[in-house]
């Protein structure tokens, strides 16, 4: 197998096309799904859940034990993080913070698992292809990022009316006499967070997953040079790109909260 | 690269985990940790309180000590003063009446003593005169005589 052949064979998805009802790879109609990055999605996003969820029905107000003390820390450092930068109430914002860092640092933290060891074990079991990190799939991305976006209409609407939103829309910032540019540009705007963020994170873990790939294609003996010092500099990559797409959903959140 | 179903897929699990961590998740968790925190809050408030009141007792307490010790001396000073006064009364009251008794013991002395001086003036008078009387017996006249003798005991 040649090194091209390698890198677009873990490029490729593992994908279920709902025309055929087959197992196909690479396919560029709508009604597929990646069956690996979905499925993993959910994997990771229920392994969260769970255990938070076994963590809340057990937690007592009293000296917490090891595992809720850990799960604390992570509630009480997202829930810092919302009241710093949200002003307001809301029974929303600070959950669904939470569920994108943890959600997303575990999809992130597939890139850290050699890229040959799912695929291979999948390989054993007869299916051909399979990517490991979900949010190297813009899919993925799109599919956090798109969700938030419509909370941000949501809440530009609710808070601020139908004729409050609208004047922000047609007035500004250059006031009723360049209606048309105000809203061309206030459409940008709004159009411009969903596909950043989504953007930002499939970039980053991308990006990350293919150097991996190349990595792997290196002799053996040199491999664990480059591979270690990605691996801790991806590390990095990893809980930062979690946190900025947590921090801006808050940010843009409390914007459409607040009047300009 | 494509956009497929996986979208789709990614978003309905996206809401049903955002609901789940919102519904299940963050409220208890959160809950109890404020629960912790008030307790906490509570306990070091409450602690603070009784040591403020453990201060003010024990200041109470020195000055309760304080005002009884002070007491006390005033008593003592006061059974003092009593008890000066009292030796000084007993004093007075027994020099008074040994004084009266002195006193009158002189009276009687001296009363006596007059009396005593009467008696023998008396007798002496009766003695000149019946040795006299018995000396001179007819040549003096009585009557004449009787007076001088009477100055004569007179000046006894």
């Amino acid at each position: 197998m040649s090194s091209e052949e390698y890198v677009q064979h873990h490029l490729g998805h593992l994908q279920l096309s709902l025309h055929t009802m087959t197992l196909t790879t690479n396919n560029p109609g709508f009604w597929v799904i990646d069956l690996d990055a979905l499925g993993l999605a959910i994997v990771l996003g229920l392994a969260f859940l769970i255990l938070f969820r076994l963590v809340a029905i057990r937690v007592v107000e009293g000296t917490p034990g090891k595992l809720q003390n850990f799960v604390e820390i992570i509630v009480e450092f997202v829930d810092r993080l919302v009241k710093e930068t949200f002003h307001g109430k809301s029974n929303l914002i600070a959950p669904l913070a939470l569920t994108i860092f943890i959600w997303v640092f575990l999809m992130n933290m597939m890139d850290l698992i050699p890229v040959d060891l799912l695929p291979g074990l999948f390989g054993l079991m007869g299916i051909d292809y399979f990517r490991s990190v979900p949010t190297a799939d813009p899919n993925i991305t799109f599919g956090l990022s798109i969700p938030v976006f419509c909370i941000i209409m949501f809440y530009s609407f609710k808070v601020k009316g139908v004729l409050g939103f609208g004047k922000e829309i047609f007035f500004k910032p250059f006031g009723p006499y360049l209606l048309p540019i105000n809203f061309i540009f206030k459409v940008i705007e709004e159009l411009v967070k969903p596909l950043s963020l989504a953007l930002r994170l499939f970039g980053n873990l991308f990006a990350g997953e293919l150097i991996f790939i190349l990595i792997a294609i290196m002799p053996w003996w040199i491999q664990f040079i480059p591979g270690g010092i990605w691996s801790i500099f991806h590390l990095l990559v990893i809980v930062l790109q979690a946190f900025i797409f947590m921090m801006l959903t808050i940010v843009y959140l409390s914007m459409a909260h607040e009047e300009h | 690269m494509n956009i497929n179903l996986t979208l789709i897929g990614q978003m309905i699990t996206f809401i049903v985990f955002i609901w789940f961590t919102m519904r299940y998740v963050w409220p208890p968790i959160t809950k109890a940790m404020q629960e912790r925190q008030k307790r906490i809050s509570e306990g070091l408030s409450a602690a603070e309180r009784g040591k403020r009141e453990l201060e003010l007792a024990k200041h109470k307490a020195t000055e309760i000590l304080r005002e009884a010790k002070l007491n006390a001396s005033h008593l003592i000073e006061q059974a003092n003063k009593r008890a000066v006064q009292i030796i000084e009364e007993a004093k007075e009251q027994a020099r008074k009446e040994s004084q009266q008794i002195i006193d009158y013991a002189h009276t009687e002395i001296e009363q006596m003593t007059a009396n005593t001086k009467d008696a023998l003036r008396k007798e002496v008078a009766d003695l000149v005169v019946t040795g006299a009387e018995k000396v001179i017996e007819k040549e003096i006249n009585k009557q004449i005589h009787d007076k001088v003798i009477d100055e004569l005991v007179a000046e006894l």
